[in-house]
């Protein structure tokens, strides 16, 4: 399965290698071409119809970088992206691409004060714990500072349906634009497959790919925040998950193009996708930045519900994701019927 | 080149954020020797273009007509030799006069990010229609509370005293003059100086470090060393703009990063044992690789500085105009960061400066293909 090796696999932004990869790997026999650019966005064309597409995904997740190495040989790490320190003792982690295990120790709860018992451990107090016992050990690995650190987290399946893996913010969408490029062909598109670096710092990758590709419309797609859970008021859930794709209404970084917004409703009511919007404004999507390039692009952000993002782990259902994947060609399909107007 | 008397001479100019028009044109006349041609862009950033060997760039020529919309493999990079641009911020923090009060007492505002905590009773030199010595005032202690005396005083209620005339002070000062430090350029032991605006002198000095190293040097690609203007404001205007005009295939932020020194644990680097290369996102992990293999092979020291999202220079920027740069960051260490006793160590401006010549002189073709290839 797509997702799964892509959640497998360890990218955090600006180092999205292994992700690139596997794109690459699983995507070639149905694309045109591809290529990548100077801040190593990958870029995929197929067919070469009168409208251009861009549709982006990113392929960074949040994690962490080496900040520094103790003369102890532990590790001090500096975050990449936006994480809750609260989710992090106590995980298991992998460093480097080579996988290197390690720990993020916590002292024992016995040996804490009262005081320490109520308090998150600060950010500034971790460590990892690769079990060397010099910083002589550290380099001997062939670990650098700088060098990234990810969750160390294998997909799974907890039921046929509902699967569990890390990075599903962006691996989800990078699935669902997998699974576009492996289906049907629209001849009246050509249809630009943008997996893009640098989000979780800032919507840096899509940015520089939109000015390049100078598209007629743009569609981000995303694994979103999702919180139906114990505790949570339903109107407080942002998107439901196992209730289908997820159209954007309007986040931080921008208010969707509303002719690509209406459209892909439309598109999702004509096939009778169940379909549900994201019901939380915060948040930023790259589709905003990339309405920004050059003399503005129609965008718009279409998501898979995941419960848990930017923590070790994350769920989300098969079902809201191969809805995505329906609802895009159905959206296609209209945009080579001439059904969107430049 | 005198190294500590060219920097003397950069740190004596006039150029808070917004105002950077003097030290501009000092580089254009200093450095004019060292490059084919130079020229102030709209925003204020000086741009000196040393062209490599059989090069016709010129800069009258940026920004260079847009490539039209193609259709297959729209990433083409313009024709020509590669080019390489290096920005060193020629901006740099103070104040202005906000008003002139009874008596010709000056009320001033920040520009930047001044550490509010050394304002009182600083020394400062006010730019009118000449260059002004004051005081910032204070109250003397005998009239002053003991609650007020561990009280920070906000800028709002700090004057300037220039100990002239009213009607004087309204003839020289017009609202908004620049309000500097003043300093003493200050040799202390071991090559190390200390003075106001090292931050970020020191990088303009390793600009013309690096030229000077070029005219020695063999190179194919041409070189745009750019004394970006305003980045203390924040959003980065001078390097994006010049970015944006220049399309280079290479940028380099040249910027000062924080030294050690007693209090200083985490984040900070030693002094006079070479620059810091930064490591990130911000920074195209090929062009980094060759950053530290040029140096390993000048024999020179470096530290990896660990940058995880924004680096707070230039390069953050200059990384995503229009289609995306390969862009790499070179600091020097600086101890007291925005004081008017910013210390640096000359060996580490020179290292910086060869550094920067001889990427110039070891990009080509093959590495600029090579920087987008992922």
């Amino acid at each position: 399965m797509l997702l799964e090796k892509l959640s497998n696999a360890c990218g955090v932004s600006g180092r999205e290698d292994e992700v690139r990869e596997a794109l690459r790997q699983e995507l070639a026999p149905y694309v045109d071409e591809m290529w990548t650019d100077p801040l190593g966005n990958l870029i995929m064309r197929k067919g070469d119809g009168p409208v251009k597409v861009m549709l982006d995904a990113h392929m960074d997740e949040v994690g962490f970088c080496v900040g520094d190495i103790t003369s102890e040989g532990y590790l001090k790490l500096k975050k990449i992206g936006g994480l809750d320190d609260r989710v992090l003792p106590g995980r298991e982690v992998w460093v480097t691409q080579r996988r290197i295990p390690g720990v993020l120790g916590a002292k024992a709860w016995h040996l804490c004060s009262a005081e320490e018992r109520r308090k998150a451990i600060p950010f500034k107090e971790m460590y990892v714990d690769l079990g060397c016992r010099s910083r002589a050990e550290v380099e001997a690995l062939g670990v650098e500072l700088g060098d990234p650190v990810y969750f160390a987290t294998i997909f799974e399946h907890f039921s046929p349906r509902v699967v569990k893996g890390k990075a599903f913010d962006d691996r989800a969408g990078c699935a669902v634009l997998g699974g576009v490029l492996q289906g049907e062909a629209h001849p009246g598109i050509t249809l630009y497959a943008a997996f893009t670096v640098q989000e979780e710092i800032g919507l840096r990758g899509a940015r520089v790919a939109a000015y390049n590709l100078n598209p007629d419309l743009a569609i981000s797609l995303e694994g979103t925040g999702c919180a139906n859970v114990p505790g949570v008021d339903p109107k407080e859930t942002i998107t439901n998950m196992g209730e289908g794709p997820v159209i954007s209404l309007m986040d931080a970084a921008g208010i969707p193009n509303l002719q690509v917004f209406n459209l892909l409703v439309e598109a999702a009511r004509e096939a009778g996708i169940r379909y549900q919007f994201r019901r939380l404004t915060s948040g930023g999507t790259n589709a905003g930045r990339i309405a920004l390039e050059r003399a503005g692009i129609p965008a718009c952000t279409v998501s898979v519900p995941c419960r848990y993002i930017h923590t070790n782990a994350a769920l989300l259902n098969l079902d809201d994701l191969e809805g995505a994947v329906s609802l895009i060609h159905h959206f296609l399909r209209k945009v080579e019927k001439g059904e969107f107007r430049p | 080149m005198d190294l500590a008397s060219h920097l003397a001479d950069l740190v004596a100019a006039s150029s808070i954020t917004g105002r950077e028009e003097p030290l501009a044109q000092l580089l254009q006349s200093e450095w004019a020797p060292l490059v084919d041609e130079s020229t102030v862009t709209p925003l204020g950033s000086y741009i000196g273009l040393k062209r490599g060997e059989g090069s016709a760039a010129a800069l009258r020529s940026l920004p260079l007509p847009d490539k039209p919309g193609v259709l297959k493999h729209p990433h083409a990079r313009p024709p020509g030799p590669p080019r390489v641009l290096a920005a060193a911020h020629i901006d740099s923090i103070g104040g202005m006069v906000t008003a002139i009060e009874p008596g010709g007492f000056l009320r001033f505002t920040t520009v930047g990010g001044v550490d509010r905590r050394l304002l009182m009773a600083q020394e400062v030199e006010v730019h009118g229609a000449r260059v002004i010595p004051g005081l910032v005032g204070t109250k003397p202690p005998h009239a002053t509370s003991p609650e007020d005396r561990s009280r920070l005083v906000p800028v709002e209620e700090l004057y300037i005293d220039t100990g002239l005339p009213e009607d004087e002070v309204r003839k020289l000062v017009p609202l908004g003059a620049p309000v500097l430090p003043r300093f003493r350029f200050r040799k202390l032991q071991n090559g190390r100086y200390s003075s106001r605006y090292m931050d970020n002198r020191a990088s303009a000095a390793a600009l013309r470090v690096a030229l000077e190293e070029l005219r020695t040097l063999r190179h194919t690609a041409d070189f745009y060393a750019v004394g970006s203007a305003g980045e203390e404001f924040g959003g980065m205007p001078g390097a994006v703009t010049a970015t944006f005009a220049i399309q280079p295939d290479i940028a380099i932020a040249v910027d000062v990063t924080f030294a050690k020194h007693p209090g200083s644990e985490e984040d900070s680097f030693p002094l006079g044992e070479g620059p810091t290369i930064g490591v990130g996102p911000n920074c195209s992990p090929k062009l980094t690789r060759v950053l530290r293999e040029i140096a390993e092979d000048l024999g020179m020291g470096y530290a990896l500085e660990v940058l995880p999202g924004n680096s707070g220079t230039d390069a953050w920027g200059m990384q995503v105009v229009r289609g995306g740069v390969a862009t790499g960051v070179l600091s020097i260490p600086l101890r007291y960061m925005h004081t008017p006793v910013e210390t640096v160590d000359l060996a580490d401006i020179r290292a910086a400066g060869r550094l920067l010549a001889h990427l110039v002189s070891r990009t080509d073709a093959a590495l600029v293909e090579e920087l987008s290839c992922y």
